[in-house]
């Protein structure tokens, strides 16, 4: 989904989301999280009037909010805030850049291969269930990015799991590549421990259930590295993240 | 000629009537890029405890419609780090501070009084006796008077701060709860905090919440809080902080008219970081055209 944006949003980095209000009315009554898939200006030219900024955000209707934002016209306003979060540290320019998504995982993945593209090769990996979880590919592949798909069944790419072909990968690499992720839980889990054994730099995104985006009402608290019950150690996907160092969160074994 | 929308309650010198619940505006910082505080009558932070506080796993919060149900379970940092971490930032702020706290015993229910006590930057305190989501401590002074009386009761014998008493609608006779805290020297009372209640995944036959209960909050239980404020006001001769699915300046007005001097704003903040304020802005319009000169003429002013 397209929309026009106010002249600040070019600014957005990779891997920041916004909190949208589908309506005014109060049910759905809060904001929803997106990460910003693209961020752009649309030249006069094109326009026939002055530049316009827009923001893209990608999405799949599971629920009554998405349901209502598929369903919006052209002309209707939306209620967006953000750009909020932090986003990914791009890393050396040259170093291999290797990317992995699951489903609307590859939201905020978009952007960032986009930025990536200007500075090293980059590799995505692309994984889901069935074919239909696998979205966005030739975007990628209309920005020179190397793509990976595995589906469980084997409806699309190789039969199995993305993280086997990310293996293989990281196994034949020259150097030290660096990952960014963002995908279902399961898939980060999988990948930030693939990335720790081998010493590799790993960025994750993450999702949340969040209300407020800006760090109020911790709804979205993932635990750090250090936590416990005794010595909280806790993260705010909203404020501290979206994108965290895989390696201060405590990931299960 | 422009309302007057102060007010006084409990000692504490008001600019508007409009003030945030705590737990929904952090300590103060979240919110300070989105809203001038100095536009908002008060603002009320995270409830503290003497230790840090992990709170409950993950999910904590859910949406169900015209409301949202929470069970952070009072995850913070603890007065240490309240007082070294978070006090600095509220030196820089012309807003009344008020601390929102809670124990396991009335010993640390005491003790926390009497720390926040000391603190110059703390305006007034707000004793948590209601929280529906912890099984220690919390809702069980929240629903018997007699616990709820121990408690007020040792919190004043620690500070000479203005001291507001947040009270539980998860009873039977609120009324009788309001009376305790002000039989216990109580200076004000706020209420409503949230309603449990408990929201479930059909489809994976499992409650949505790790907690499997969590607290109401939102336009959804604006109903309940206004009947419970306007039976306290009517019972209790103490000021009352409204609380309870506010989310516009016509709402904190029907809380007032029900009885309430102040009102705290909390899930609207959520949905729009500068909402308090918006309210406040409301307010005084609302005042404006309707010819009245002073919000506290309103205060009560129900014809029922």
């Amino acid at each position: 989904m397209r929309m026009t944006a106010p002249s600040e949003f070019p600014a957005a980095q990779p891997g920041q989301f916004v909190m949208v209000r589908v309506n005014d009315a109060i049910d759905p009554l809060l904001r929803r999280p997106f990460g910003i898939f693209d961020v752009g200006v649309h030249t006069p030219a094109q326009t026939g009037a002055a530049s316009q900024p827009y923001l893209e955000m990608l999405y799949r209707v599971v629920g009554k909010g998405t349901g209502m934002l598929s369903a919006l016209h052209d002309t209707d306003l939306l209620d967006v805030l953000g750009p909020l979060g932090k986003g990914f540290q791009l890393g050396a320019p040259g170093e291999e850049k290797i990317i992995v998504g699951g489903g609307v995982g590859l939201a905020p993945l978009y952007l960032l291969a986009k930025e990536l593209v200007k500075q090293s090769p980059v590799r995505l990996f692309v994984g889901g269930r069935t074919r239909d979880d696998v979205l966005c590919i030739t975007e990628f592949e209309r920005l020179g990015v190397e793509c990976y798909v595995a589906t469980e069944d084997g409806s699309l790419g190789e039969c199995g799991l993305v993280t086997e072909a990310l293996i293989r990968r990281l196994a034949a690499c020259d150097g030290t590549p660096r990952i960014f992720a963002c995908g279902p839980h399961g898939m980060l889990n999988a990948v930030a421990g693939i990335a720790a054994q081998r010493n590799i730099p790993c960025q994750v995104s993450l999702e949340g259930y969040m209300a407020c985006g800006m760090g109020a009402c911790l709804g979205c608290v993932t635990p750090g590295h250090h936590h416990s019950n005794e010595t909280p150690d806790y993260r705010c996907v909203c404020a501290d993240g979206p994108v965290f160092d895989a390696a201060e969160l405590k990931w299960e074994a | 000629m422009k309302p007057d929308l102060s007010v006084s309650i409990a000692g504490l010198e008001l600019r508007n009537p409009v003030m945030t619940a705590s737990g929904t505006f952090g300590y103060g910082e979240e919110f300070a890029e989105y809203v001038d505080l100095a536009t908002i009558g008060a603002f009320v932070t995270k409830g503290l405890s003497l230790r840090p506080r992990a709170g409950n796993p993950t999910p904590r919060i859910v949406e169900t419609p015209g409301g949202m149900l929470n069970a952070i379970g009072l995850q913070n940092v603890g007065i240490d780090a309240f007082i070294e971490k978070k006090v600095p930032f509220l030196r820089s702020v012309a807003t009344p501070a008020i601390a929102n706290f809670f124990g396991n015993t009335i010993d640390e229910y005491a003790e926390l009084a009497r720390r926040l006590d000391a603190i110059p930057e703390i305006a007034g305190l707000e004793v948590n006796i209601s929280c529906p989501n912890v099984k220690q401590g919390g809702i069980v002074f929240g629903t018997d008077p007699q616990c709820a009386f121990q408690v007020v009761t040792a919190c004043r014998e620690a500070t000479i701060k203005p001291l507001i008493v947040k009270l539980s609608p998860n009873v039977t006779d609120i009324v009788s709860m309001a009376k305790a805290c002000a039989d216990a020297g109580a200076d004000a009372l706020s209420l409503i905090n949230t309603l449990t209640g408990m929201a479930i995944d059909l489809e994976r036959r499992r409650p949505v919440l790790a907690n499997i209960t969590g607290g109401l909050s939102g336009p959804a239980v604006k109903p309940v809080a206004l009947r419970m404020v306007w039976q306290v006001a009517r019972a209790v001769n103490l000021p009352i902080i409204g609380i309870g699915g506010i989310m516009n300046a016509r709402d904190a007005l029907e809380f007032i008219l029900a009885g309430a001097t102040a009102v705290q704003v909390g899930t609207a903040s959520f949905i729009n970081p500068g909402a308090a304020q918006e309210i406040a802005e409301g307010m005084e319009k609302w005042l404006a055209e309707n010819g009245v000169e002073d919000v506290k003429s309103l205060i009560g002013a129900l014809e029922a």
